[in-house]
């Protein structure tokens, strides 16, 4: 294998893994703040998805704002959903949660037939994110490269925000100890509400992202569902570091693996996955 | 019961309402698993649509079919207690056994190779239940998840020998003990599930009232509690694991066989939420959920899915949502509350 082979495998598998995080990630921190199967995560990004190609499309918005205007949209459009359908059910089981979310999902991929079609959509890039740039090992995709840095920048911010600000830190107690964390004053359910909608908000912004990617057509809320619970469950719930570490692997992995053997496609990653849960059944970096 | 014979003063009333109660406990244990009127229901529906529908037998074989899976999965989902997301794993190891057999071996008795889908895939179910069912939560919803993508996976690997997502071509199944082939309406296909269906519940129905059943109960209600009194609780999940995996396979068996049919498709997250989401419908644990929720499901598919796809899917999620929120028992419990209700307004 040449050394350009694993710079091309790293790069693409890095690029994958951002959008793979940034969808993944507000899924593990609901799940670990409240353990609630939501199996309809998908579809807030695929409706982030689809939010970016109608302003674009139709509304004329460049596409930058338009990633900005779905995530905060579909974020503010999550919080109904969290206070009239998941909250019914945070004591529930997970089965009656993961009816519901699948429920919820086959709704959404059934709306978005009957509004967009069933065909594959794309997005028109802005020219400066087309064509390739080089950076100085070889030439790159503009628009993988801008997928990486996107993704950095937001890896800081919301390290910043768990790690040093007032919120995050109640965020990090409740994931740990909820009971202890309600004892003591702090508002559980307005918080998970919070992190609810800015994990659905991340989720348009990822999916809106992944277009370029992943492609979008209305399957998309279940088609990947499996990569971003396999992200969490892998990384461990509501562990920022053990999803991005998930995600990296998981891209690179992924990427990789259709490289060199393309006939057996996603096997590794489903391989990697069972062995991973097997020895470490909450995950990377997850709470025994 | 003892607790509140110390706090109340005895009075003969309490005596006598407290030793009444316990009368009809007891009966109730002694006779729960006594043969009712009304579960000779389906059976009498299942032959009067024999002769109802007599050009539909096609499709009431792949009613009974589902109705033989949704049965496997209730004896894990329902008593057990066992949350999987990969039930479709063992339907399709028992259609792709049949499916390999006809095909690439020239094993077309029916009978016979479906019998051997049912070894495989019980044999499939003791392996991954006897490592998976130690966990828990996400993680068995994620372990059973990713086993049955894993095999999909390696089914597409080797696509030179299962067909891909295009199936396995040129099946030709033998005829029913040499004699009866499966005819252009499917009667006598029917008829044959129909017979395996009624043993495959005899079997369930004599499993889940035995005290192996009431320790899978035991173990949905209160694990915790049953490890404490010393039952064997890994050992009898992956017993049960093994069995609905078994029953699976022969349902997909006989998929496979009904329809000349298989495709890598069978493994599809969507065939596990499926059966999942008609035995939820029905109603779980409690056997006959099967068979409501599966008739229902299949019958509004088969009309509406012809009328819009997509209208059908935005309908079955509604329904399902419904169902979570308002209807928890599924069907079953909708007609339990309306029969209860009757009942006492026939009293008042």
């Amino acid at each position: 294998m040449s050394a350009s082979a694993i710079v091309s495998i790293l790069f693409d598998g890095l690029a994958y893994a951002m959008v793979l995080f940034i969808i993944s990630v507000g899924l593990s921190i609901t799940m670990g703040l409240m353990g609630f199967v939501n199996l309809a995560h998908g579809a807030f990004a695929m409706a982030g998805g689809y939010l970016v190609v109608t302003l674009t499309r139709s509304w004329g918005v460049p596409f930058l704002p338009s990633l900005l205007i779905a995530g905060v949209v579909v974020g503010a459009a999550s919080i109904p959903f969290e206070r009239l359908l998941y909250s019914r059910l945070y004591k529930a089981t997970e089965l009656d949660q993961v009816l519901l979310t699948i429920g919820l999902a086959f709704m959404a991929i059934a709306s978005y037939t009957y509004f967009y079609g069933p065909a594959p959509l794309t997005v028109p890039l802005p020219s400066f994110l087309t064509g390739q740039i080089d950076i100085g090992v070889r030439t790159v995709p503009t628009y993988r490269a801008f997928t990486i840095v996107v993704g950095a920048v937001l890896i800081a911010l919301l390290w910043y925000g768990f790690e040093r600000t007032n919120i995050g830190a109640k965020i990090r107690a409740a994931v740990d100890n909820r009971r202890m964390a309600q004892s003591v004053g702090i508002n559980v359910d307005r918080l998970f509400t919070l992190t609810f909608a800015l994990g659905s908000g991340l989720a348009a912004f990822g999916g809106g992202l992944a277009i370029q990617t992943f492609g979008l057509t209305p399957s998309f809320a279940v088609l990947y569902l499996v990569f971003f619970l396999i992200i969490v469950s892998v990384g461990g719930l509501g562990s920022l570091k053990g999803t991005l570490i998930a995600s990296i692997l998981l891209g690179v992995f992924d990427i990789g693996g259709k490289y060199l053997y393309s006939d057996a496609g996603g096997f590794f990653i489903y391989v990697f996955t069972v062995l991973v849960l097997l020895i470490k059944p909450a995950g990377l970096y997850g709470r025994e | 019961m003892a607790a509140s014979e110390t706090q109340t003063p005895a009075t003969p009333a309490n005596a006598a309402a407290t030793s009444s109660a316990r009368a009809r406990a007891a009966d109730f244990i002694v006779k729960r698993h006594y043969l009712q009127w009304w579960e000779a229901l389906p059976w009498v529906l299942i032959i009067a649509a024999y002769f109802i529908f007599p050009d539909r037998m096609t499709f009431g074989t792949q009613v009974l079919i589902g109705i033989m899976f949704a049965l496997s999965l209730d004896l894990i989902l329902g008593y057990a207690g066992i949350v999987t997301l990969g039930h479709a794993l063992f339907f399709g190891i028992g259609a792709y056994t049949v499916a390999l057999l006809t095909a690439r071996w020239g094993w077309g008795e029916p009978i016979s190779s479906m019998l051997i889908a049912i070894v495989l895939s019980a044999v499939a179910g003791l392996i991954t239940g006897w490592f998976l069912l130690r966990y828990r939560g996400l993680t068995l919803l994620m372990l059973t998840l990713a086993a049955a993508i894993l095999v999909q996976e390696a089914g597409n690997y080797r696509s030179d020998i299962t067909g891909g997502y295009d199936g396995v071509p040129g099946m030709e199944i033998g005829k029913l003990f040499g004699i009866f082939e499966n005819d252009l309406y499917g009667r006598n296909y029917y008829i044959y599930v129909g017979v395996l269906l009624f043993i495959v519940w005899y079997v369930l129905r004599r499993i889940v009232y035995s005290p192996y059943g009431a320790a899978l109960t035991g173990i949905r209600e209160n694990v915790r509690r049953m490890y404490a009194i010393g039952s064997p609780v890994h050992r009898r999940l992956v017993t049960a694991y093994t069995i609905a995996a078994g029953i699976a396979g022969m349902a997909g068996a006989l998929f496979a066989q009904s329809t000349a049919y298989a495709t890598l498709g069978v493994f599809d997250f969507d065939n596990s939420a499926k059966v999942m989401v008609m035995l939820i419908l029905g109603g779980t644990g409690r056997l006959y959920g099967a068979f409501i929720g599966a008739t229902v499901y299949l019958v509004l598919e088969d009309d509406l899915s012809k009328l819009s796809p997509t209208f059908w899917q935005f309908g079955i999620g509604l329904l399902l949502v419904l169902t979570v929120l308002f209807a928890r028992r599924g069907l079953l419990g909708l007609i339990e509350d309306a029969l209860k209700y009757i009942r006492r307004g026939a009293k008042s």
